[in-house]
């Protein structure tokens, strides 16, 4: 919409090569760089396909204003968190069988944070996606948050869908929105002790009961051996 | 003369002055209604508590998480194959379509492509599960305004495609039948013919539903001007499928952002309404039937030969990366995001589906409404409530 065609042509100019892969996002992520200078800290594109960036805690705000209002990405599509602290119950429950399907690592578990594309440095990272539904472009913005201060900008006063949004993640990872107009459950039942969604709550019914497994794996009977391929 | 006239005047605003007194003293405080969570205008266990003033309802708060299970934390524990007999069960109507998007991320991840045959039939079950879920909308949204009869003609007709479903998948409901790298099966024998017999049947279906609401007066008068969403407003709070397209918004992913399925090699039209009102979801929605029939009569003709299923390892791990992949199901928007450790489970799945962010516009939506379009308004904006509670 408020994008001009216009301003194609000396972008690709002076990046032809990374242009050809990929005009549109290249120029799209090239504008948000300038806008957000320091404030974008890592960007991963697949060109032809998905953009991903991450920006500084202080220009959450500032990216999504940007991106509403000035690169016409009026979609808001979703808003969620991920817990980057691999699991400390693993996958401990699963059966003997599954286990043997090739996860005999699993018995350690390794607790060190490694983050998925664009990177991160923290324990929990927002993700949120909006989409430029005119040109047909997607883009997630990450953003770390801190271990001691859990709490991040509202997203509500420029994308009023990010309510919802908001409060199930703070019902499910425990991170508070500032400026959010009523943060209260939206799934559990008010009162409810614990953010489920972070990998150190258990899963309780797994708990409970081991997962059988064996049931999953039974072959069936005159066996499919051709077409499965070869194992990896 | 003037004089009386003032003096006239001047008592006319005092009897208003003391009848605006009385009315504040009568006037009584807002009344809460709950509507549901077991409310045949709910489709299941949403439940609405809208604040009236009189008729008019001043802030409506839908309360959802009667039927929340967990799915995003149930996918971590489980095999990738595993996960799509839980995804199944979001959208309880439209099944099969759950699955493509999931199978497509995972299969982007893991850098597969399902053979042609593969990608056409499950193009035609996805279009099928479209038709299945929206001809229950069709009938459901008479029911809304007091017309029975549609109802029965949905049920019986929406059948004529399920049985063709289960005839290949299995299954009614949940057909769990598409597979990381293409389906767990090949299409029996006479079902071409019996699918394309299925689908004139839809098309009368759609002319009968056409013939008894259309221009009927109530259905005009209770779904016309009812519960305008404009454009931008529709866009920020991420509506999708027919509810956006029925504000004038042309955008379809099946056309503009097909991944996987085979939508961009079918002559189609995004059918799009400029009203925005009830009605106009409505209409769109009947259209969007009729444009899915004549997409699967074409991909029918034009399925390719050759296998179902792609190379894939016995094992499925799928390889460290991200990936988002979402498509047009018949609630609107589906995408899943999947986080990959290059482990056997999802690290983490996040589930964006279509009715969560369709409904999250009621609080918008409903103020100012009069009670009984509340049904209508619910009706048309056409949500299964395992899709917003996941």
């Amino acid at each position: 919409m408020s994008r001009l065609s216009s301003t194609d042509t000396p972008e690709e100019t002076t990046d032809a090569a990374e242009a050809a892969l990929d005009g549109p996002r290249n120029e799209l992520l090239a504008r948000l760089a300038s806008q957000l200078g320091d404030g974008l800290v890592e960007s991963h594109l697949v060109p032809g396909d998905d953009l991903w960036i991450r920006v500084t805690r202080e220009s959450w705000a500032e990216a999504a204003g940007y991106l509403n209002t000035g690169l016409g990405f009026q979609y808001f599509n979703f808003l969620s968190a991920i817990d980057w602290m691999p699991s400390p119950f693993g996958r401990d429950m699963d059966s003997q069988v599954d286990l043997t399907l090739g996860h005999d690592e699993s018995s350690e578990i390794d607790a060190s944070l490694e983050h998925g594309v664009a990177g991160g440095e923290t324990r929990f990272q927002v993700f949120a996606r909006v989409n430029d539904i005119v040109n047909g472009l997607g883009v997630t913005v990450k953003v770390d948050i801190p271990d001691d201060d859990l709490s991040l900008v509202s997203w509500t006063s420029v994308y009023a869908g990010a309510n919802w949004h908001e409060r199930e993640c703070w019902e499910m990872y425990g991170i508070s929105f500032d400026g959010h107009p009523g943060l209260r459950n939206i799934y559990l039942p008010s009162g409810f002790e614990g953010n489920p969604l972070r990998k150190d709550y258990p899963l309780l019914a797994r708990r409970l009961k081991p997962w059988p497994g064996i049931v999953d794996v039974e072959q069936m009977p005159g066996g499919d051996e051709e077409e499965s391929g070869d194992d990896s | 003369m003037t004089a009386i006239s003032d003096r006239d005047q001047l008592s006319y605003i005092a009897a208003q002055a003391a009848d605006a007194r009385v009315n504040v003293e009568l006037e009584t405080e807002g009344m809460t209604l709950n509507i549901g969570p077991q409310h045949p205008a709910t489709h299941g266990t949403l439940r609405i508590v809208a604040k009236l003033d009189g008729e008019q309802v001043i802030a409506a708060d839908p309360v959802m998480g009667y039927m929340h299970r967990g799915y995003e934390k149930l996918t971590e524990v489980r095999t990738y194959p595993q996960v799509t007999t839980l995804i199944n069960r979001i959208d309880w109507v439209g099944s099969f379509a759950n699955e493509v998007p999931f199978i497509l991320a995972a299969e982007k991840l893991m850098e597969v492509e399902a053979p042609p045959r593969a990608q056409w039939i499950r193009t035609i079950l996805f279009e099928m599960s479209r038709i299945a879920n929206i001809s229950l909308f069709l009938g459901d949204m008479g029911l809304q305004v007091g017309a029975v009869t549609p109802a029965f003609f949905a049920f019986r007709d929406r059948e004529h495609v399920l049985n063709q479903i289960e005839a290949v998948t299995g299954g009614r409901f949940h057909p769990n039948f598409d597979r990381i790298g293409g389906l767990k099966d090949d299409l029996p024998a006479g079902w071409i013919t019996e699918t394309k017999r299925a689908m004139k049947k839809i098309r009368s279906f759609c002319d009968e539903i056409e013939g008894l609401l259309q221009g009927n007066e109530i259905f005009e008068a209770r779904t016309r001007g009812i519960g305008v969403i404009p454009a931008d407003i529709g866009l920020g709070y991420g509506l999708s499928g027919a509810n956006i397209r029925a504000s004038g918004v042309d955008w379809d992913t099946r056309r503009d952002n097909p991944c996987g399925l085979v939508h961009d090699e079918l002559d189609w039209k995004v059918w799009t309404h400029v009203d925005g009102d009830s009605f106009a979801r409505f209409w769109v929605r009947l259209q969007e039937v009729r444009e899915s029939t004549k997409m699967v009569d074409q991909l029918l003709d034009g399925l390719p030969g050759g296998p179902v299923m792609a190379k894939v390892p016995r094992i499925i791990k799928v390889p460290a990366g991200e990936a988002y992949v979402e498509t047009e199901n018949p609630l609107g928007v589906m995408g899943y995001y999947i986080v990959s450790k290059g482990d056997l489970v999802p690290y983490r799945v996040k589930i964006r589906s279509a009715s969560f962010n369709n409904i999250s516009i009621t609080p918008w939506l409903l103020k100012g409404v009069y009670v009984p379009d509340i049904v209508t308004i619910l009706g048309s904006l056409y949500f299964i409530l395992g899709d917003i509670d996941r």
